[in-house]
């Protein structure tokens, strides 16, 4: 069931009372970055550590785990975390977003849309969003305290003032229920609009930097901006090369080095699921689409 | 080629048994013991029991031989380990004046109660390398005092206090010690929780910003007034027994360093102390703590925080090489989906940008 010499899920009882207390502080300040003992795991800091902890302190016997890394199931971190938790919590893991109660990611937010009782997890490199324009960690708790954004519109203003736009493509600052700016992790700023009034629980792990966060269900999200230009997120323009989707966020795959370029879904079951149900892009039955086709 | 970024369960196997592989070597060379690790590489496994955070010489020898020598990685399994150990409770503060001594020098004075004690160093060797060592060649036994080692030993920083040349040591000896392990780093630091930082810190960090201290960037003016190597009798009390009891002994390397300080608006002139404390042999890890301790005391005595070493938040933030190393190492894990973000906005902006350019040159044309 689970591992010898181990707790379930590896952490100790103690550990994990100690983390969802800070998760439940996280749930009722959302977008509060709450100091946590972060501990050493078994896996590197900034390979998904403060998501690990968050997911042992959640995840029961009965739970569904799906991981994801770049929005796919099969990449090589995605495959490590999945397996660690299968051999230290002996749960059920799934590749469906559908199926999962638990969906432990790194730099995605599904495609398919999240449903109450589901538990997205980020794993968060960095969470300070004013990291990058205050180095001192002192200065960043007072600004939240004060709710001193001023630095933060002022980068952004000097971005449009110096390039006409915005320049953040990802790790796109919010601000979560009027009151807290947030790091969402380093997705795609076309995520953004996902994390809105979620139905589902969206808890944010950094082990590194020892901070948890949390957005509530149904909790506003929104992607700062200013009135006269308005939020705007970028995915490439083309449709997904195997299943034709539209709407969904691509990776750029080299095919040649003659400046060949494939545009495939990102999130890979979304792309599987399109095409079991008949969808086909222009390059369907690509070798990328996996053994399976 | 999407094989090459998609890793897959199997591909993952095959990389762990390529690894062992690599790990064994030549299988027609005898295997290493963890025991000779641990008897021969005697300062690999302090650096990694200092850095681990865990006394424990044979699995300090066993995490170095599953690293291949990768000290900096086999810290790192070592802390993994020690942090699922249950703690049961705190020690008593180890007492080094009661070190049996196996080497205790002062720079400052020539001559102190107890002696010079020179104990194994590389300090006064030649550097060159001994082909001897390429053979089994034996080890003629070295010298031993007639004598043992004067018991009373008193610390060099205990000397100028008598005097009250030297600043006492700050903080309150009763309260509660802080837990690096058990408390996120909050700024600012107390003390305690500074040296705890630095003790687990990377060596190679510790020593840096120790000597750039020493090179104007902090103004430290530093003397070696004592550093001792020995071992110490760790106690426990247990509350049901009511007085103290030894569990065992510990080896662990002491700095004390004095610093003359000029004084400053709040600060009449005195000697101040910088301390460096490490599991086992490692001089240069404690030296260097010791002259780190010593800048970061800065804004306690009144002095400008101007450089690095002075810098506490700059300095405990990026001490501990589990978390540098794991960080920069990542940068290996799959980022493509933010970087095509910034294909995708850079493709934009210099369209935009080549717009600019076009437009002017069409209006002059007109």
């Amino acid at each position: 069931m689970s591992l010898p010499g181990y707790n379930f899920a590896y952490l100790d009882e103690q550990t994990k009372r100690m983390i969802r207390r800070a998760l439940l502080k996280a749930v009722a300040i959302p977008g509060y970055q709450v100091p946590f003992a972060s501990r050493e795991m078994p896996l590197a800091y900034g390979w998904g550590t403060g998501g690990m902890q968050v997911t042992a302190a959640v995840i029961g016997p009965d739970d569904v785990l799906k991981v994801i890394d770049q929005g796919a199931d099969d990449t090589t971190n995605a495959v490590s975390i999945r397996r660690f938790f299968a051999l230290t919590a002996g749960v059920r893991t799934t590749e469906r977003t559908v199926e999962a109660t638990i969906i432990q990611t790194r730099h995605r937010i599904p495609e398919t849309p999240l449903t109450a009782g589901q538990i997205l997890v980020y794993q968060v490199p960095q969470p300070e969003p004013l990291r990058k324009l205050e180095p001192r960690e002192t200065e960043t708790r007072r600004m939240h305290a004060l709710a001193e954004y001023g630095l933060m519109h002022v980068k952004l203003y000097e971005d449009i003032a110096r390039h006409g736009r915005i320049t953040l493509s990802y790790d796109y600052p919010v601000l979560v229920n009027g009151r807290h700016v947030m790091a969402p992790s380093p997705i795609p700023s076309f995520d953004n609009p996902k994390m809105h009034r979620s139905p589902a629980l969206q808890l944010f792990g950094a082990g590194r930097e020892k901070r948890i966060y949390a957005v509530p269900p149904y909790t506003s999200v929104e992607s700062l901006a200013f009135e006269d230009h308005p939020f705007h997120p970028w995915k490439a323009n083309a449709p997904c090369g195997l299943c034709g989707a539209t709407d969904s966020y691509l990776d750029e795959v080299v095919v040649d080095d003659r400046g060949g370029r494939l545009f495939v879904c990102s999130d890979t079951d979304h792309c599987t699921t399109r095409r079991a149900a008949g969808h086909r892009g222009a390059a369907a039955g690509h070798a990328l689409a996996g053994a399976g086709e | 080629m999407y094989v090459a970024v998609k890793g897959g369960e199997r591909a993952i196997a095959a990389s762990h048994a390529v690894l062992a592989e690599a790990r064994r070597g030549d299988p027609s060379v005898p295997v290493l013991g963890v025991d000779q690790i641990e008897q021969q590489l005697g300062h690999a496994v302090d650096r990694v029991m200092a850095e681990g955070a865990l006394y424990d010489r044979t699995l300090a020898a066993l995490a170095i031989k599953q690293a291949q020598g990768d000290l900096q990685e086999a810290a790192f399994l070592l802390r993994a380990y020690r942090t699922t150990l249950p703690r049961f409770c705190a020690s008593l503060p180890i007492d080094t004046a009661r070190m049996t001594i196996a080497r205790r020098i002062s720079a400052t004075y020539k001559d102190l109660p107890g002696g010079q004690i020179l104990g194994p160093t590389y300090d006064y060797t030649h550097r060159l390398l001994d082909p001897g060592l390429l053979d089994d060649a034996p080890v003629p036994p070295a010298p031993r005092a007639a004598e043992p080692a004067d018991p009373a030993m008193p610390r060099v920083a205990a000397l100028l206090d008598q005097e009250g040349l030297i600043r006492p040591e700050s903080g309150d000896r009763d309260a509660e010690p802080p837990d690096l392990t058990r408390d996120p780093l909050t700024f600012p630091a107390a003390r305690a929780l500074r040296l705890q930082n630095l003790a687990r810190g990377d060596e190679g960090f510790v020593l840096a910003m120790g000597y750039s201290t020493q090179r104007g960037y902090g103004g430290a003016h530093p003397f070696a007034g004592e550093v001792r190597y020995g071992t110490v009798a760790v106690e426990i009390a247990p509350e049901e027994l009511g007085f103290a009891i030894e569990i065992g002994d510990i080896a662990v390397t002491e700095c004390q360093m004095v610093n003359q300080f000029a004084g400053s608006r709040t600060e009449k002139p005195q000697f101040t102390r910088g301390y460096g404390l490490a599991f086992g042999h490692s001089e240069r890890k404690a030296m260097g703590m010791a002259l780190v301790d010593r800048a970061l005391m800065s804004r306690e005595l009144g002095q400008d925080v101007t450089a690095p070493a002075q810098d506490e938040e700059f300095v405990l933030s990026h001490s501990d090489n589990v978390e540098a190393s794991g960080f920069v190492q990542h940068l290996k894990l799959p980022h493509y989906v933010d970087f095509q973000s910034e294909l995708e906005l850079i493709r934009r902006l210099r369209a935009e940008a080549e717009e600019r350019v076009a437009e002017p040159n069409r209006e002059a044309a007109e």
